[in-house]
């Protein structure tokens, strides 16, 4: 009842000021309280000890990095009073060391001074050991953070970077406050209860009341450097539930304002948002549902060498006419529109965004092709046998196809089971539990990176804009192997000379031009040479209110990436 | 009696200790992965320093005696510094910290609790005050209307899963005649008049799904009972007595019948406090069967380890106080 109440109220207070004044936003707090729903409740408002996307997203309401990225993918000072480049001198010529300065007068929540101390601090925290940070990587190549007077802080890397932007940009490695957490260095960092739930930060809100794993109330931050924003005084983060409850909330009963990542199928959403209640946005970012093809033997009879360098090739998969043809079986549009709907886009690249990345170099496996992939398993000698199934030298064109999972992805893979079969290649399908295939124990069998299977499915992307990171985890020593405990990320056992060349060229390329071109190349090689079948590029939806006004999804940052900017719509 | 109960009480230290190792071996062996959720783009060599920080990189039996005494000995001792004031130590005590939240267990657990309590409970208190009379008159009149459509209902609602009645609920007063929240407020307080409605409002539809569901399997134990009981010989001797027909059912069978039915109550209070792991789901309500819940999902071990070690505790206790009751009840029975 007291929302409806400060609703009324701030109802009023509109009114008053809309008709006195003419700002679009009629001030800090004015139109009450808005309501956010997550289906997977938040853990924890520290984003450096969770990991977990709804956790981010969560804390960078309150938490805020130096930089943020908007939907387009352009960087944008958050904490800091400009973006350093090489012309502004902000980043070295040797590209050791980048330097940024924050904007004056800034105020964490409790009122005290941002300082560069701050900065520093927070790289202290994430890098201590046994605190178990889940962001460290963002900090690779780090040498040192230090501040040089109180709002210039001079971040020096061990070697030249050529992409320079990974600390403090982006909502995963905000500033934290040196005075909060000082006492919380590493193994003490998980003891720190009421820090890690309530952090003060220099974000449009602060946490007012949490409850872990089920409802965040924030309220205005009375210190936020924009005096008019932001427009609601209280935002209520609700957990729990499933997607289809999440986007029901939204689109249906119009209980929520937002509700994020409302995976839904595309038939129930349909009706959904036939109540004219609100609207779904999806964020295309980088994540693509791809297949990888075992390049190596994984016959159980191979025992321990099996999915590895020692079980020698695959029989059949090692064909590079057989890879093509089976990426050319594939309807990509038809896997969209069945599992999909508006939350994916059909893709050949590996890398699909951002938009001056991706290739067009690819594009010939968009469009399904039977009869091409057909013939080119007769050109390669693979003939139909008598039970329809193509075989050459004793080896037939029969695989065993694993996921996870998840019902979208079953309805993918029965599709693609029928479509390979019309070039006559015979399927066995499988699913593993999530938890199991994406889990990192060594000793299951089931585990996505052993790969005990010929042909996998699943989606990754990357997180920043520069996917060179990312791109590097298909080099031929990034194999999973019993050796490195099977961690390495090359999940699809690339091995392409050509292709690491290319990556030791991208390292120490930094002309972005340069860097994009390489990129391109780089791509179409592990899509053309068929190491590689994308398929889609998945989208995250967020069920919107057609009330709530200036909520836009961003695929490079948080999904709350602009809460400041949210208001209530008249 | 008393020293019946002190004998059970020692036996079942050994018997939950046996149980708490269980547990713990089993979540150890079960193959869930709490960093699985992460975002693949985490490297392995962070994982691996997440995986140390929350300490599973140590063996097994170090890490089932840390809990053991961070169970039975930090935790016990914390709950007394809070309750008396006093300190004990210097209080830098390593408490039971769930690794999704890195943040105390017990506190969560507490924070949880009152929820729980009012809408199972409640459904339960009033599934039990429905079925005791659905039972009698359904016994009573055997093959009347009234049993007829009592026993459809009821098998109805012993049949058809809580995860059912709840969406179908949710779809016709949430969606359709937008009558009560589909989401459980559980900001709300109650501070007045119209705060205490809202409260009603929004604890009617998960409380409708549990008490049917806890009132048809009652009173389908209740019927059986008094039939049971409707045909014995002391019954035909009290009417044959001139006893008025009223105090036959009420005093003589209903007491005797409700001697089973009692157990099957008590027995059924535990179930109170693990929650209705899939109600509080579907309606959101966050009591302890959804912090369960999401601790199985995240592979929460020490939450999911403690949350059901707490239940183990409380079906062992009850079981003790269901046959306690029945010596009480029934006269014929003693444990000395």
């Amino acid at each position: 009842m007291s929302g409806i109440k400060s609703l009324l109220t701030a109802g009023v207070t509109t009114i008053i000021l809309a008709t006195g004044g003419t700002a679009a936003h009629a001030g800090r707090g004015s139109d009450g309280e808005a309501k956010i729903l997550f289906w997977q409740a938040v853990s924890t408002m520290n984003p450096y000890l969770s990991g977990g996307s709804k956790e981010v997203y969560a804390a960078s309401m309150v938490l805020e990095p130096l930089a943020g990225f908007d939907p387009d993918g352009k960087m944008f000072p958050r904490l800091a009073a400009g973006i350093p480049s090489l012309e502004n001198g902000g980043i070295a010529a040797d590209r050791t060391s980048i330097t940024w300065k924050l904007k004056p007068d800034l105020k964490w929540s409790d009122g005290t001074a941002v300082t560069a101390e701050d900065v520093a601090f927070t790289f202290a925290y994430c890098t201590a050991p046994g605190g178990g940070c889940a962001q460290k990587a963002k900090f690779e190549g780090v040498k040192a953070v230090e501040a040089v007077d109180p709002l210039t802080v001079k971040i020096s890397f061990s070697k030249p970077m050529s992409y320079p932007y990974a600390p403090f940009v982006g909502a995963l490695s905000p500033v934290i406050q040196k005075a909060q957490f000082k006492d919380c260095l590493g193994e003490k960092a998980a003891q720190c209860t009421a820090a890690n739930f309530n952090p003060i930060g220099t974000g449009a809100f602060v946490v007012k009341d949490f409850k872990a794993n089920d409802v965040v109330t924030f309220a205005a931050n009375p210190n936020y450097r924009i005096a008019d924003k932001p427009a609601f005084s209280t935002i209520v983060l609700k957990g729990g539930g499933d997607a289809a409850a999440a986007a029901r909330a939204v689109l249906e009963t119009g209980e929520f304002d937002f509700a994020w990542n409302t995976v839904v199928e595309p038939e129930v959403l349909d009706a959904m948002l036939k109540k004219g209640k609100g609207t779904i946005s999806t964020a295309f970012s980088t994540t693509v549902e791809r297949i990888h093809l075992n390049p190596f033997g994984a016959d159980p009879a191979l025992g321990q060498k099996r999915s590895t360098k020692d079980a020698g090739p695959h029989p059949a998969l090692s064909d590079p006419a057989v890879r093509k043809a089976l990426s050319l079986a594939i309807d990509r549009d038809i896997l969209v529109e069945a599992g999909y709907g508006a939350g994916g886009k059909a893709t050949c690249n590996v890398i699909p965004a951002p938009a001056n990345l991706a290739s067009s170099g690819v594009d010939w496996c968009l469009k399904q092709d039977i009869a091409a992939a057909n013939k080119l398993l007769d050109d390669a000698g693979w003939k139909k046998g008598s039970d329809g199934v193509r075989a050459k030298g004793g080896v037939k064109l029969s695989f065993l196809f694993q996921t996870s999972t998840n019902s979208v992805r079953q309805g993918s893979q029965a599709l693609i089971k029928d479509w390979w079969n019309k070039i006559g290649v015979t399927t066995e399908l499988r699913n593993v539990p999530a938890s199991v295939y994406f889990g990192g124990d060594p000793a299951s069998p089931d585990t996505y990176k052993k790969f005990y299977a010929d042909i996998e499915m699943y989606a990754s992307g990357f997180e920043t804009t520069d996917p060179a990171n990312f791109l590097a985890d298909f080099k031929c020593d990034r194999i999973p192997s019993p050796v490195d405990g099977w961690q390495g990320g090359n999940v699809g056992r690339i091995c392409d000379p050509a292709y690491d060349a290319l990556i030791d060229k991208l390292s120490d390329a930094s002309e972005p031009q340069a860097r994009s071109e390489i990129i391109k190349t780089l791509n179409d090689l592990l899509v053309n040479g068929g190491y590689v079948l994308p398929l889609v590029n998945r989208g995250e939806p967020s069920a919107i209110s057609n009330t709530l006004k200036d909520a836009l999804v961003n695929p490079w940052d948080s999904q709350l990436w602009n809460v400041a900017d949210w208001s209530r719509k008249k | 009696m008393f020293t019946y109960t002190i004998r059970r009480l020692i036996f079942a230290v050994p018997t939950l200790l046996v149980i708490s190792f269980v547990i713990f071996a089993l979540l150890d062996l079960a193959p869930n992965d709490p960093l699985g959720e992460l975002p693949l783009t985490i490297p392995p060599e962070v994982r691996e320093q997440i995986r140390a920080a929350m300490g599973l990189d140590q063996p097994f039996l170090v890490r089932y005696v840390k809990w053991l005494q961070q169970f039975f000995i930090n935790e016990p001792l914390n709950i007394f510094e809070q309750l008396t004031g006093w300190h004990i130590g210097d209080g830098n005590r390593m408490r039971v910290l769930s690794w999704a939240t890195r943040s105390p267990v017990v506190d969560l657990i507490v924070q949880r609790l009152p929820q729980t309590l009012w809408v199972v409970g409640l459904a339960y208190l009033f599934g039990t005050l429905l079925a005791i009379p659905v039972g009698v008159i359904s016994a009573y009149r055997q093959y009347s209307i009234f049993d007829q459509i009592g026993t459809f209902i009821t098998m109805v609602g012993y049949s058809v899963p809580t995860f059912f009645t709840g969406v179908v609920l949710i779809v016709i007063f949430s969606s359709y005649l937008q009558w009560f929240p589909s989401v459980y407020d559980t900001n709300l307080q109650v501070r007045d008049w119209s705060s205490f409605l809202e409260q009603l409002r929004q604890m009617f539809l998960p409380i409708l799904v549990l008490t049917l569901y806890n009132a048809s399997q009652i009173a389908r134990f209740v019927r059986a009972s008094m039939l049971d009981n409707l045909s014995q010989d002391y019954v035909r001797t009290a009417r044959a007595k001139g006893v008025k027909e009223k105090a036959v059912l009420l005093v003589h069978v209903l007491r005797n019948s409700l001697i089973p039915v009692v157990t099957v109550i008590a027995l059924g209070v535990p179930t109170i406090f693990s929650g209705a792991i899939i109600t509080e789901q579907i309606f959101r309500v966050n009591g302890l069967g959804q912090l369960l819940i999401t601790a199985v999902q995240g592979a929460d071990l020490p939450l999911v380890q403690t949350l059901t070690f707490i239940f183990a505790v409380l079906i062992v206790l009850f079981n003790l106080i269901a046959d306690v009751l029945y010596g009480i009840l029934d006269p014929r029975i003693r444990y000395d």
